[in-house]
């Protein structure tokens, strides 16, 4: 019976099963040792990162009053293979929006399969009030989840250029930084841009388990690997809140900036954009719409004056001319020039107003001389000891740029511009080298033609007198919480100027404010020095500015205002920068100066009122 | 009755350890399969691994019992427990209801079983009882047909259950019957036809360039010419004949690719010529030399190339779009994520991810946050690679190959046809399931849903393997008893 043949056929079957085998642990061998990414597939089905933000750190003024915090927002996400039929009407009432609007939120949400098992953004940023009208009713809507976020607050409407805002990144910012993720808000201007990587903390991350329907099953090992978000740090501003705030008011219905600034330290004390907005308009939901509405009004309001705008110096420039005559023994004190209603040279003319004639340096600062600048300019461009004009202009030039001018100050904001003063290669191309003289560039002794300055540039200058030749960069951060202010903060940056030279030219502007052409300026009991200044503007009427530091001796504050067509420097700019010192040094404003603070409070400027 | 006393020395012990290492390694991929992350409990009888505990429990009754009754018995009353099953399944058909899709399950009050476990050892017992009588052999067709019947009566019942797959199981007795003398050019044909479709609808529509030919169209050319010259040296051993054919098929693809070199024309064309030639050429040999085997092979070289042509015509014109997208789905061509191709898909994330250690005990994320689908039943062997990687994986089919060698060994050991025929039977069952299941988690085997012996949770399918595998035993332990 036995069958040796059929017999056989047991090797064949164990072959079979053996050669089986060896395939099975060859595809094994495929899957979980040569194919990493399986694994990376498992984890990216099972484990689901949630983001933890932080909180963003907070601002304080000088006198650490609260300026900025945050409030709870609340997003709402929806999985949209979890949602099952629900009252839409009932929904839309809770949170505040029309049906056909929902409906639209949601059909424009990516549908593949890939995005129907993880929450995505259906609204962002509900109120804490809309908030708690929809959490009575989540349970009636499955598949809708919400998700902790923090949102701005201000406790002031004000300082809304300086503070900057908070926005979601873009693509570019995504780019640029790979801590963003879509939806992650950074600054988007103002300190809470430059300060952005101290101010957002470090998000953390909550790894939770998510099952095949996009079910979340609890924690990842207990919550052993997530990772605590950590607090953006607090920003003690040197700026003074009420300052600034008074600033505002006094720039209301005016275009224009106001720069205060400690001359001791740098630091800015109060910083006016006007027109200005509230920055709370800035938060939220309502951004978008109202940013587009600041984008489009064509008094520009969004644009950040006292680091952006650029006029002309104007008078205010002679005092940094007055500095470097004396630096180059041009001229002295004692020298004086005539004036004949202004410097006439052959065909040209400066013109001048109405002022006792041959000044001394006190007195041209006192009466704002434009002819005797003309004349200092021309003694020092056409002196023959530095064997050429050009050569002149070029120590002239590296004088005015060592006041802070045609350059960045250095100041922890995003958007500084640079100013311009020309240099020497400039006129040469303009009008070939060697062919130009003292005379063809004699508009830059008082402040006007090439030379362009900002108003913060304008209010360093006055730091740096009030200084007696060196100044600090201005900086609107005097502290960060566990943590450093930039070292350059902290480095004097001295005026080619001797501090000797100072006193004539303090004195001049002592005395504008005393009996000259800032007499407006004075404040009972205290020193002000100041100096009138008007920025040409071919565009309409010209730039009223200011320029001013108090008290004379241990100066605590230095101004600069401008005021966009205001005409003369005294009769607005003047008036304002002399409130804001009286504001800042004394408190309160003298009762006889009411009425002055009343007219600047209660005059629109503006040119859209004008009209009427 | 006195030799029961010698049973515990009789029975293959071996086997019985093997037996209770998967079992327990199954329980154990069980309770990791059904862990819940949220609410881990270690013996709720309600979850799914604390009710297999019971259906392991009662195994051990069933084990003993079957260890005590005498072995005759099967021989006495095997086909009435083969008509017994059938009617059971009649009654499945009848009365069962529809449970995910299909009618398997019969219902006596709080009992449900699945009456094709039954099945499968009633046909196993009652196909040996047939082939041991006296002066059997299978040859002919008076002896085929009966033996066919068999199998293809309680298939046929359970494809009325809708259960495709386990229906499939019972091709398994074709390995027994090559055993017993079906010849195995049978069996390889059967697996030419497999092969073959395959090539043709998985890589029938990928065009070989400039050309525009059918890659798998030139696969299943290439496939047949090998299997011609195969059939030849295994049929004739006329190794001078096979080195002119085979010289010749060189030949005509050398001027093909020559002919390609100046300009494209199908390959398919030089092919199909070549293998017309071949066919006469074989034709004439038969006549030349009086030799059957030539024809034969010629006609077997016809019937492959109009079997693959009709495949492809029978895939492409006859069947409807969502039927052709089954079998593609089925093929891996397609990914279905919401049908087969998502549980393969996910299955061999689930393996993979394992690694070479695996994730550790009760770690699996793949199969704890239920990716994949039927992680407990079907596809339980996720389990085990995603938890324990690839040592882990090893030693299971290492542990199942050993099993089944063992099983093998067993069965060519008997010294009567009977439990000859129903050890080879309860080898072919546990390799077709061991196979097809593993083969499918793997990605490998098409989506045929059917468990994996010992390891897939559900009472019905561990009791029937339980008795399957005893009863051999039982037979196993007696085979010395007509010694003495
Ligand atoms: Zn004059």
């Amino acid at each position: 019976m036995i069958d040796k043949h059929l017999q056989n056929r047991k090797s064949v079957l164990a072959g079979i099963m053996m050669i089986i085998v060896v395939i099975y642990v060859l595809q094994l061998i495929n899957l979980q040792i040569f194919n990493p990414t399986y694994k990376e597939h498992a984890d990216s089905n099972a484990f689901l990162n949630k983001t933890q933000y932080p909180a963003r750190g907070l601002m304080y003024d000088r006198n650490e009053k609260l300026l900025v915090y945050n409030k709870p927002a609340y997003d709402i996400m929806v999985v949209l293979n979890e949602v099952e039929p629900f009252d839409t009407v009932d929904f839309c009432k809770a949170v505040n929006l029309s049906v056909p609007f929902f409906k639209s939120l949601i059909n424009k949400l990516p549908k593949d399969k890939g995005y129907s098992y993880i929450p995505q953004l259906l609204l962002s940023q509900l109120s804490v009030e809309e908030y708690a009208v929809l959490q009575e009713k989540l349970f009636k809507f499955p598949g809708f989840y919400i998700q902790n976020r923090t949102l701005r607050e201000y406790t002031y409407p004000c300082a809304a250029h300086a503070l900057g805002s908070v926005g979601e990144v873009s693509k570019t910012n995504i780019e640029a930084d790979d801590y963003y993720r879509s939806g992650d808000y950074a600054g988007m201007n103002g300190v809470e841009k430059h300060y952005e990587k101290e101010l957002r903390g470090k998000k953390g991350v909550e790894i939770l388990l998510r099952d095949y329907r996009g079910r979340i099953k609890g924690k990842y090992e207990e919550g052993e690997m997530d990772i605590d978000p950590i607090s953006g740090k607090n920003l003690t501003l040197s700026l003074d809140i009420d300052l600034q705030m008074y600033g505002e008011q006094l720039m209301q219905g005016k275009v224009g900036s106001v720069v205060a600034i400690e001359p001791a330290t740098g630091e800015i004390l109060a910083m006016v954009s006007s027109p200005s907005f509230n920055p709370s308009d800035l938060v939220g939901r309502q951004r978008t719409k109202n940013f587009r509405a600041l984008n489009n009004d064509p008094i520009k309001p969004l644009l950040d004056r006292p680091l952006m705008a650029r006029y002309p110096p104007g008078s205010t420039f002679k005092v940094v001319n007055s500095l470097i005559f004396k630096e180059e023994e041009i001229i002295t004190p004692a020298t004086r020039f005539s004036c004949n209603n202004g410097f006439v040279a052959g065909r040209l003319r400066v013109g001048c107003h109405h002022h006792p004639n041959n000044l001394d340096l006190v007195g041209s600062i006192q009466h704002s001389c434009n002819a005797y600048y003309c004349h200092g300019l021309r003694a020092m461009l056409d002196n023959k000891k530095y064997g050429s004009t050009e050569n002149a202009f070029t120590v002239w030039k590296d004088a005015v740029v060592s006041f802070g001018f045609g350059y960045k100050l250095g100041v922890d904001f995003p958007n500084e511009n640079r100013g311009y003063i020309p240099n020497a290669e400039v006129y040469n191309k303009i009008y070939g080298k060697g062919s130009w003289r003292a005379l063809t560039v004699i508009s830059i002794a008082i402040g006007q033609g090439e030379v362009i300055s900002t108003p913060i540039q304008t209010a360093n200058l006055a730091a740096a007198i009030a200084n007696r030749g060196y100044w600090y960069p201005p900086h609107i951060v005097k502290h960060i919480e566990g943590g450093k202010i930039d070292s350059m903060y902290y480095k004097k940056r001295h005026t080619v100027v001797d501090p000797k030279h100072f006193d004539s030219t303090i004195e001049g502007m002592r005395m504008a404010v005393v009996a000259g052409t800032a007499r407006v300026a004075a404040i009972d009991s205290v020193e002000v020095c100041g100096k009138t200044g008007t920025a040409q503007n071919p565009h309409g009427k010209d730039h009223s500015i200011f320029m001013a530091f108090a008290p004379k001796d241990n100066p605590k504050i230095a101004i600069a205002v401008f005021v966009e067509n205001a005409g003369f420097g005294a009769t607005w700019a003047g008036p304002i920068a002399s409130l804001m010192m009286e504001k800042y040094l004394k408190g309160s404003i003298n009762p006889k100066r009411k009425y002055l603070e009343d007219r600047m409070l209660n005059t629109n400027l503006m040119p859209s009122a004008k009209k009427h | 009755m006195l030799r029961n006393i010698k049973i515990s020395q009789a029975v293959d012990w071996p086997t019985i350890l093997m037996y209770i290492v998967l079992v327990i390694m199954g329980w154990i991929s069980i309770y990791g399969a059904s862990y819940d992350f949220e609410h881990p409990s270690v013996f709720d009888f309600d979850q799914n691994a604390g009710k297999q505990l019971l259906w392991i429990g009662s195994c051990v009754f069933i084990c003993i019992s079957l260890l005590m009754i005498d072995s005759r018995i099967y021989d006495v009353f095997a086909y009435f427990i083969y008509a017994a099953a059938l009617v059971l399944l009649i009654l499945t058909v009848l009365f069962a209801p529809e449970i995910k899709g299909s009618k398997s399950w019969l219902v006596l009050g709080p009992v449900r079983i699945q009456t094709v476990e039954i099945a499968k050892f009633a046909t196993g017992l009652a196909l040996a009882k047939f082939m041991s009588r006296y002066n059997f052999r299978l040859k002919g067709f008076k002896n085929y047909l009966p033996v066919l019947l068999l199998i293809i009566t309680p298939m046929a019942l359970v494809l009325f259950q809708k259960e495709a797959g386990s229906a499939l199981v019972f091709l398994a007795f074709f390995l027994m019957l090559y055993r017993e003398g079906m010849p195995g050019v049978l069996l390889y044909l059967a697996g030419c036809c497999v092969i073959l479709f395959i090539i043709v609808i998985k890589f029938g529509s990928d065009l070989l360039q400039p050309t525009a030919d059918s890659i798998g169209a030139i696969l299943a050319v290439f496939f047949i010419i090998i299997t011609q010259l195969g059939f030849l040296f295994v049929f004739t051993k006329n190794l001078k004949q096979i080195k002119y054919i085979g010289l010749g098929y060189v030949f005509v693809i050398v001027i093909a690719l020559v002919v390609n070199l100046i300009i494209p024309v199908s390959y398919l064309y030089f092919l199909a010529v070549a293998m017309f030639l071949s066919v006469l050429y074989l034709s004439w040999l038969s006549i030349q030399l009086r030799a059957k085997p030539y024809v034969l092979i010629a006609l077997f070289t016809i019937g492959a190339v109009a079997y693959a042509y009709s495949s492809d015509y029978l895939f492409t014109s006859v069947l409807q779009p969502h039927q052709q997208m089954r079998i593609e789905v089925l093929l891996g061509m397609q990914n279905d994520p919401t049908g087969a191709g998502y549980n393969v898909n996910q299955s061999k994330i689930a393996i993979g991810s394992g690694q070479f250690l695996g994730k550790g005990f009760l770690n699996g994320t793949q199969t704890k946050l239920k990716y994949v689908p039927e992680q407990d039943t079907d596809f339980i062997f996720c389990t085990v690679g995603e938890e324990y990687g690839f040592w882990g994986s090893v030693l299971v089919l290492g542990l199942y190959l050993a099993f089944l060698l063992r099983l093998l060994h067993m069965a060519e050991r008997q010294r009567e046809t009977f439990s000859r025929v129903y050890g080879y039977g309860v080898v072919s069952i546990f390799f077709f399931h061991f196979a097809i299941n593993i083969g499918m988690v793997l990605g490998l085997a098409p989506v045929i849903g059917i468990p994996l012996p010992f390891f897939s949770y559900g009472g019905s399918s561990l009791w029937g393997f339980t008795i399957l595998l005893f009863i051999f035993l039982r037979l196993d332990a007696s085979r010395l008893e007509k010694m003495r």
